[in-house]
């Protein structure tokens, strides 16, 4: 059922196996490709003419392309990254566990369980209204002041909490349009075999549900991924307030240039790594399984 | 019919309504054990809707469905525990599409009767060959033919070692070459002495089959009786209109 992960479409000589991204699609034959790159060449050289002979473009080299400070930065700047990194990892662990319990909360039905879908509704309203740097203010700067016994004071940790409040509300809305895409006939067969209300759930609609979602997630975490550097406001030395320090300390704006490509080169193999997922679903819907 | 034994499944006065479309307007049935009863009807005479009600798949407005004796729509019933020993079969397979076929077999019996993975499988492969279909045990539901998912739905549903099995238009959904083989497996449930209420387009097969048939029309059971008698000498005129369209349908 599953096929080989394509080597990300760099040769691209089969225009049948309908596996590659369309950008690289440029037809078939040699000639196809031979007029793509030199029409390539041509429109990005022009381009890049452009650029560097307009008037601000030596301020803008000095400013922004300065090679020394990008090698004396990019050290300190990248393990500053690595926090970004683990704040990254900790928070989705936490938000695919918590997003897929509030999810199944409000998709319990039934008179018994109105108050967790009523919990679950209010914290999924709630969290998607607020801007997330108000959360991360709030929990960040608010909870460590008010000084209680046994509280971290850890920025870092309440960074991890303001994170996983916020994207566990947007995860949580994607399981359960994965569970309410799952044709009732399931659970319905399942519940007629003797399974309980959860055990139709955990091994029926879960399952089917979770697989069809993949996608959507990802992206969700592809924003988790950037704003992680949100969390700089609190004092913690991630990859932007490194940034920041450097650029007050050099007065040139590389080290910004370092961390957007820091971001890209984190964001690029996700990205694509969804459009992956996503032409093989489609793949598979056109095969005809379910 | 009162020498068939004990039985099996009462239904007293059911009346079930979607909004305000009254579908079932006062059933009254008894099965006895070892029994297979066909029911008949148009479609939205309410056929589906009562297999729904008698596995609590629907709530029922009003009337009593009694199991062996025990009130099943009685409030504070474990719906869980009646399911056990009612088995149901779709139209439409309703086969769980991310599991092999003896996933889906054994899914119930270890999580519902606690069965050990080792015990389940065997029991399960043993019914898989007893049907023929042993060899598909482990491929997915998309890789079988339409006949072969919905033997390995009725698979499903005898692994939980039912005592009662309600088949929905079983092979309404499939293509005419892939009615029969579907066709034999009930009719071999049948002759083991499983208790059966089935509904069915198939005429010829109710015929074949039932200790009796009844004929759904508008929410009521408007007649029943032994098949020769339905078939051949119906006494209701709505019976000998409904057999009059299947025959010129050509599926008598």
């Amino acid at each position: 059922m599953t096929g080989p992960i394509p080597g990300g479409g760099g040769t691209i000589l089969t225009p049948s196996s309908g596996r590659r991204s369309r950008i690289l699609d440029v037809g078939e034959g040699r000639r196809a490709i031979a007029i793509a790159i030199v029409s390539s060449v041509l429109f990005f050289s022009a381009i890049g003419l452009v650029i560097v002979n307009s008037p601000g473009w030596p301020r803008f080299q000095a400013s922004f392309l300065d090679a020394e400070v990008f090698a004396a930065s990019w050290p300190r700047i990248a393990s500053a990254f690595w926090v970004n990194i683990r704040l990254f990892l900790i928070a989705e662990v936490l938000i695919l566990a918590l997003g897929l319990v509030i999810a199944v909360m409000r998709s319990l039905p039934g008179p018994v369980f109105f108050p967790l879908r009523l919990l679950a509704t209010a914290y999924v309203d709630l969290f998607r209204a607020l801007p997330g740097v108000l959360v991360i203010f709030m929990l960040g700067f608010g909870i460590p002041a008010l000084r209680i016994e046994g509280v971290p004071i850890d920025p870092f940790f309440w960074a991890v909490v303001a994170l996983t409040l916020i994207y566990s509300a947007y995860v949580a809305e994607v399981y359960r349009a994965g569970i309410e895409s799952i044709h009732p006939s399931q659970a319905a067969a399942a519940r007629s075999l003797g399974l309980s209300q959860l055990q139709s759930m955990r091994h029926v609609v879960l399952p089917q549900a979770v697989r069809r979602v993949v996608p959507p997630l990802l992206n969700d975490f592809i924003g988790l991924q950037k704003d992680t550097a949100l969390v700089g406001f609190l004092g913690v030395v991630e990859v932007l307030k490194a940034a920041q320090i450097r650029q007050s300390a050099t007065f040139n704006f590389t080290p910004y240039l370092v961390t957007a490509l820091l971001f890209v080169l984190l964001t690029i193999p996700m990205a694509r790594f969804v459009d992956w997922l996503v032409a093989r679903d489609q793949r598979r819907a056109a095969v005809g399984g379910r | 019919m009162t020498t068939l034994g004990t039985e099996a499944l009462r239904i007293d006065g059911l009346h079930k309504s979607f909004d305000r479309l009254e579908v079932l307007r006062g059933i009254d049935l008894v099965l006895s054990e070892h029994e297979v009863v066909c029911l008949i009807g148009a479609s939205g005479s309410g056929k589906s809707t009562l297999l729904r009600c008698i596995n609590l798949l629907e709530p029922i407005d009003a009337g009593r469905i009694v199991v062996e004796g025990a009130d099943i729509t009685a409030r504070g019933v474990d719906v869980d525990r009646i399911r056990r020993r009612i088995g149901i079969v779709f139209q439409a397979f309703n086969l769980f599409p991310h599991m092999t076929v003896l996933g889906n077999v054994t899914l119930a019996p270890r999580k519902v009767l606690g069965r050990s993975p080792a015990d389940a499988e065997r029991e399960a492969m043993a019914l898989l060959e007893r049907f023929g279909l042993a060899e598909k045990a482990h491929d997915h539901p998309d890789r079988l033919s339409g006949g072969q998912q919905q033997r390995v739905a009725i698979v499903r549903a005898l692994a939980m070692q039912p005592d009662l099995l309600l088949l929905d238009e079983v092979t309404s959904a499939l293509d005419p070459e892939l009615i029969a083989e579907v066709l034999s497996v009930i009719r071999e449930l049948a002759r083991g002495g499983m208790t059966m209420l089935i509904a069915t387009h198939e005429m010829g097969f109710a015929r074949d089959i039932a200790n009796r048939v009844c004929f759904l029309d508008a929410g009521r059971i408007l007649e029943e009786g032994p098949p020769s008698q339905i078939f051949s000498a119906p006494r209701e005129e709505r019976t000998r209109q409904f057999l009059q369209r299947v025959i010129e349908a050509g599926r008598l």
